[in-house]
């Protein structure tokens, strides 16, 4: 739906680059992150984890910890709401969450929570954990997902899964998506070349640098407040009261500044835990993950096993492509099928498509979002396909993704008609690149990919007041993971016509504000930006009833303009502008305050493409990797603050270059995670990263009114693929799997001979 | 947890002999204070060292050979010109543990007697022909850095001893050492392979080397046959691959999340050769520096 009053030029503020307003904070040191609260009496929360991939609990003795002195409580799931019903599927997500928070009656994976302590110290808590006798029965089990899915597996939970999933498949299959149009098979025929190939991707944390952390109350009346760091205190409100027992509003959720979360933090892990500690000690209780309870027991992001089938003309038409995608999501549903196999083929026009996803339970810990989440794997094996193609035809890869290009009116492989997109703009922008034809040296290749993420919307509620020096506040409920206060500022600067620096932005508690959906699905800027518009509009909107009031001439003949309220044309009147801070001087003299609402569930985010360049030289001695040039090509709709989408640009690379080349969960025979620390979990470190170049393309998004599109996880989708297809140039060989560490591609050399 | 700071060495052994239960020695405390927060080992009783005169000295003796104290950290051996130049796989080998502020604390005694099979300086100390003084009950006695270590998380020394300084030979006419270990990352990682070689030249002739192996076998590995792979070259080609092949033929490694054995045992093998090469030029007076990885 585009909006009539869509402006996409002649800004003021938008499109310049003021410093953050949390800036000076987090660079002194003075932001508080979820680890910084503290509270009168405040004790301190300890968890026992399983450390058994999968095993029944038969019996846990409390009683050695809870007569230590310094312990005031312990709890277990019987601590916990028996009001949360078990449903298949994602339906009954509330006992999915709380099976996970706390075990019932099996431990599901290694890492597994089954008793937490609060006492008076971390030392004193972690202590007591030791005295906590847990018997178990251990079972077999199983992490892998093409295993869990054979007849032999044992079986994580049966009844988890939900109507879509045909009868006879491995109760571990709990759901399946199926879409896709056309004939393929007819389509496959028609191609000069077809290539079936099989890709596998593992796990990958997000990596966030914060550990997640709160400090709960809930006192014997049911209320309770809450600090905690988290994409969304709304959803953790929520959900903590459901899996508590009491009413969402006697739960007050602040969200602390966030030192990370990429989808990591879009639900709970602790809160529901610090929050029962608190109500049976009936104090304040603070709950800090370590690292390595962050690797076991927070959510990384799935892990997928895919086959790709794509046919080709000699042209480099494409005529049918297939993809099957396989997605472990840990020890609950939720793994990201569907959106990995509607991602897959979106970037291209395809008259002949089928895709099918399997979500598959293993024991492992339950998969969170991850930045665009399913959508990076899936574009790592079709991309993939693609350059093969490409290099056995002789054709040229920028010009097969130009041909096929998803453009305005396409037919998307998942289903509806694209509208204005920015794909080829992103391909035209690569084309044009230096990057694209500086010469290569011995040892290196060169890789392209596309990538696709569809963006969100979700429920938004945001408030705006002035105060009577004309300056104003904004309260948003989407806590600000990528500079969003900057940009907030800077759209409600652009309605009102005041400085950027006059206005503060807050993400509110959920206490004062309605409700907001988590920040996720790159919808901050385009959601809450829109409602940030939109309120300020409201606020304008009542700014002009002031101005004609006092001029006595209809509102209509008022205009907003620059800061002022001016007659709209010489009929109305003949008035010196008013400015903004002249009106609200006298507010409560001339009506009472003014503030500006909006609450909506906005639907036009706007789909989003992005290239990618990549140059890796690989030693063929050792068969590590290093990635030499790097440039992001994106379309952002319209870039508000163009720093923060070029941070994101660049974060989204750096992640997916330690995914493409040695991020992974290792699990040992015994299905205990074997690289719980960032020694062993090999995430990028800053000099193993080049300067990774950007350019933002703007094609403007019909459904923001200033055409905003969400950058946040589209950046993250081509990396696997574009590395894959540099590193595979590079070595010679087509590599399949990731992580491409070195021990696999110095094995993949040698196998080539 | 008790914790002591002794003014002597015989003081400390004295503490560490009457102790029970999991006595630590607190040199840079880059293993033990980690190890401790993270709840692997609490120790009972705690020495630190570093109050003991002398542990912070590097010094020169008259033969050219040189003492170093048991807490002088990495990053003051790495601003010793005088020891850069002699010993610059030493150095190199020690400057590559950890980080900027790991380097400000870490000493070579603490990554030798925290016995990791894949501790950094460890191979360069064993090339170097280093020597520890050992304290204890009974007095001093000199070891081998080599024989020090037994196994993952174990050494030599017995109760109530501790390593009371570190030596290094004088370093002689045209010779050179250096230390190269792989990790998949640029830095802050735990050595798949690592591996150093310390050599004397005659011409262009080798005529004394001494290659070893870390992070490849329980212990550090000092190869004689990879030694004698070069010796009498002049690091030819053919020498390089004889290097190579005795350097593989040597690892015993375990397959684990840092590496494969046969990606340990390939690359320790490619790891020697360029090592010998940066050896090689150090003896002929090249100054090369120290190398990441
Ligand atoms: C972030 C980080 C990165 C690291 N990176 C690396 C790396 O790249 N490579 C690497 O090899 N290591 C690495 N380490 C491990 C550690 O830094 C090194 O092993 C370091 O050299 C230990 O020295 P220390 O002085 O801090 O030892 P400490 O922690 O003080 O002691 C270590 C051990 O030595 C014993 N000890 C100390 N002094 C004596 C003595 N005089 N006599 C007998 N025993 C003694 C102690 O009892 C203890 O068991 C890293 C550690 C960290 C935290």
């Amino acid at each position: 739906m585009a909006l009539d009053d869509l402006k996409t030029k002649d800004f003021a503020f938008v499109g310049t680059r003021p410093n953050r307003p949390d800036g000076l904070d987090k660079v002194t040191g003075r932001a508080k992150f979820g680890a910084d609260a503290y509270a009168p009496g405040m004790l301190h929360g300890a968890i026992l984890r399983s450390p058994h991939a999968h095993a029944r609990i038969l019996r846990i003795d409390t009683s050695k910890a809870e007569a230590l002195k310094d312990v005031k409580a312990v709890v277990t799931r019987a601590d916990f709401s028996d009001k949360v019903e078990f449903a298949p599927g994602l339906e009954g997500e509330f006992w999915n969450v709380l099976e996970n928070v706390m075990a019932g009656d099996k431990a599901l994976y290694d890492g597994h929570a089954v008793a937490a302590v609060a006492a008076t110290s971390a030392l004193a808590a972690r202590d007591a954990l030791k005295l906590i006798e847990v018997e178990y029965e251990i079972l077999p089990h199983v992490t892998d997902v093409d295993k869990a899915m054979l007849a032999d597996a044992p079986v994580i939970r049966e009844g988890a899964a939900d109507y879509s999933v045909p009868a006879g498949m491995h109760p571990n299959v709990v759901r399946m998506h199926e879409s896709g149009h056309g004939d393929v098979a007819a389509g496959f025929a028609e191609a000069d070349l077809v290539i079936e190939d099989h890709f596998t991707t593992e796990a990958t944390h997000q990596g966030y640098i914060e550990p997640h952390a709160c400090l709960a109350t809930l006192g014997m009346d049911g209320k309770g407040e809450l600090w905690c760091c988290t994409q969304g205190h709304w959803i953790v409100q929520k959900t903590c009261a459901a899996l508590l027992g009491i009413e969402t509003a006697n739960l007050r959720v602040t969200a602390s500044e966030i030192g990370g979360g990429f989808g990591g933090k879009t639900t709970v892990f602790i809160e529901p835990v610090a929050l029962a500690l608190s109500r049976k000690a009936n104090k304040p209780v603070k709950l800090v993950m370590s690292r390595s309870e962050v690797f076991r027991a927070t959510g990384p992001t799935a892990s997928a096993s895919m086959d790709i089938k794509i046919g080709m003309k000699k042209d480099g038409t494409l005529t049918a492509a297939e993809g099957i995608f396989r997605l472990q999501g840990g020890a609950f549903p939720g793994g990201p099928a569907e959106f990995t196999a509607m991602c897959a083929f979106a970037p291209y026009s395809l008259s002949n498509v089928r895709q099918v996803g399997y979500d598959v339970m293993t024991n492992r810990p339950k998969q969170a979002a991850y930045r665009a989440p399913g959508s990076p794997m899936a574009a790592f094996a079709v991309e993939s396909v693609i350059d093969e193609l490409c290099n056995q035809l002789g054709l040229d890869p920028i010009e097969v993704r130009l041909k096929n290009a998803s453009r305005e009116g396409t037919k998307a492989s998942y289903g509806p008609r694209f509208q204005q997109i920015g794909l080829v703009q992103t391909l035209e922008a690569a084309k044009a690149h230096p990057h694209l034809s500086a010469p290569l040296k011995p040892g290196q290749g060169r890789g392209i990919s596309c990538g696709f993420w569809f963006n969100h919307g979700g429920e938004t509620s945001v408030s705006l007041a002035l105060s009577e020096d004309g300056s104003a506040q904004v309260m948003v409920g989407t806590p600000d993971i990528g500079g969003s206060r900057a940009s907030m500022a800077l759209m409600a600067a652009e309605v009102l016509g005041i400085p950027y620096e006059n206005i503060r932005v807050t993400i509110a508690d959920t206490a004062t504000l309605g409700y907001n959906d988590v920040s996720h699905g790159s919808r901050v800027t385009y959601a809450s930006g829109l409602a940030t518009i939109k309120a300020a509009r409201h606020a304008v909107e009542k700014l002009c009833e002031r101005a004609a009031k006092k001029w006595g001439i209809p509102v209509d003949a008022v205009k907003w303009e620059n800061g002022c309220a001016v007659p709209s044309g010489p009929n109305a009147g003949d008035f010196d502008p008013l400015p903004l801070a002249d009106i609200t001087a006298n507010m409560g003299q001339t009506g009472g305050p003014i503030s500006g609402h909006f609450e909506a569930t906005p639907e036009g985010a706007g789909v989003s493409f992005a290239t990618h360049i990549v140059d890796a030289e690989v030693d063929p001695e050792t068969g590590k990797t290093r990635v030499v040039r790097y440039t992001v090509i994106q379309d952002a709709g319209k870039a508000i603050h163009p720093t923060y989408v070029e941070g994101q640009y660049q974060g989204g690379a750096a992640q997916g270059i330690g995914w493409a080349l040695n991020e992974e969960y290792i699990y040992g025979e015994d299905g205990r995670l074997q690289n719980s620390v960032f020694l062993d979990y090999r995430i990028p470190v800053a000099s193993d990263l080049p300067m990774i170049d950007t350019v933002i393309v703007e094609v403007p998004n019909p459904g923001h009114p200033f055409g905003v599109r969400g950058v946040g996880e589209t950046s993250i989708c081509p990396p696997l693929a574009a590395i894959a297809n540099a590193v595979s140039a590079a070595a010679g060989v087509r590599m399949r799997n990731l992580p491409m560490s070195p021990p696999r591609i110095l094995s993949a050399l040698k196998a080539d001979g | 947890m008790n914790y002591h700071s002794p003014a002597s060495f015989a003081e400390a052994s004295r503490i560490a002999a009457d102790a029970s239960g999991i006595t630590r020695f607190l040199a840079g405390g880059t293993d033990v204070l980690v190890q401790l927060r993270a709840d692997i080992v609490t120790p009972d009783t705690l020495i630190d060292i570093k109050k003991i005169p002398g542990t912070g000295a590097i010094t020169r003796n008259a033969d050219g050979s040189w003492t170093l104290g048991v807490a002088v950290p990495g990053a003051e051996l790495g601003e010793h010109a005088g020891l850069v130049a002699d010993w610059p796989g030493v150095v190199e080998a020690m400057n590559l543990v950890g980080s900027t502020q790991v380097q400000g604390r870490a000493t070579l005694t603490g990554n030798l007697c925290n016995g990791s099979p894949a501790a950094d300086s460890v191979p360069a100390m064993v090339a170097a022909s280093m020597t520890a003084t050992v304290t204890g009950p009974n007095g001093d006695r000199t070891v081998a850095v080599r024989d020090i270590p037994t196994g993952p998380g174990k050494t030599s020394l017995a109760k109530g001893e501790l390593v009371s300084a570190l030596h290094i030979p004088p370093r002689g006419e045209n010779a050179g050492d250096a230390y190269l270990r792989f990790i998949p990352r640029s830095e802050m990682d735990i050595a798949v392979v690592g591996c150093a070689v310390n050599l004397r030249l005659d011409g262009d002739t080798v005529v004394e080397a001494r290659v070893s192996l870390g992070a490849v076998a329980p212990t550090v590995l000092l190869v004689e046959d990879a030694a004698a792979a070069i010796i009498g070259s002049t690091l030819d080609d053919a020498a390089l691959d004889r290097l190579a092949a005795a350097a593989s033929a040597a690892c015993k490694p375990i397959n684990d999340k840092r590496g494969t054995i046969e990606f340990r045992t390939e690359v320790a093998g490619v790891l020697a050769k360029r090592v010998a090469r940066i050896a090689y030029a150090r003896a002929k007076g090249e100054i090369i520096k120290g190398h990441h990885g």
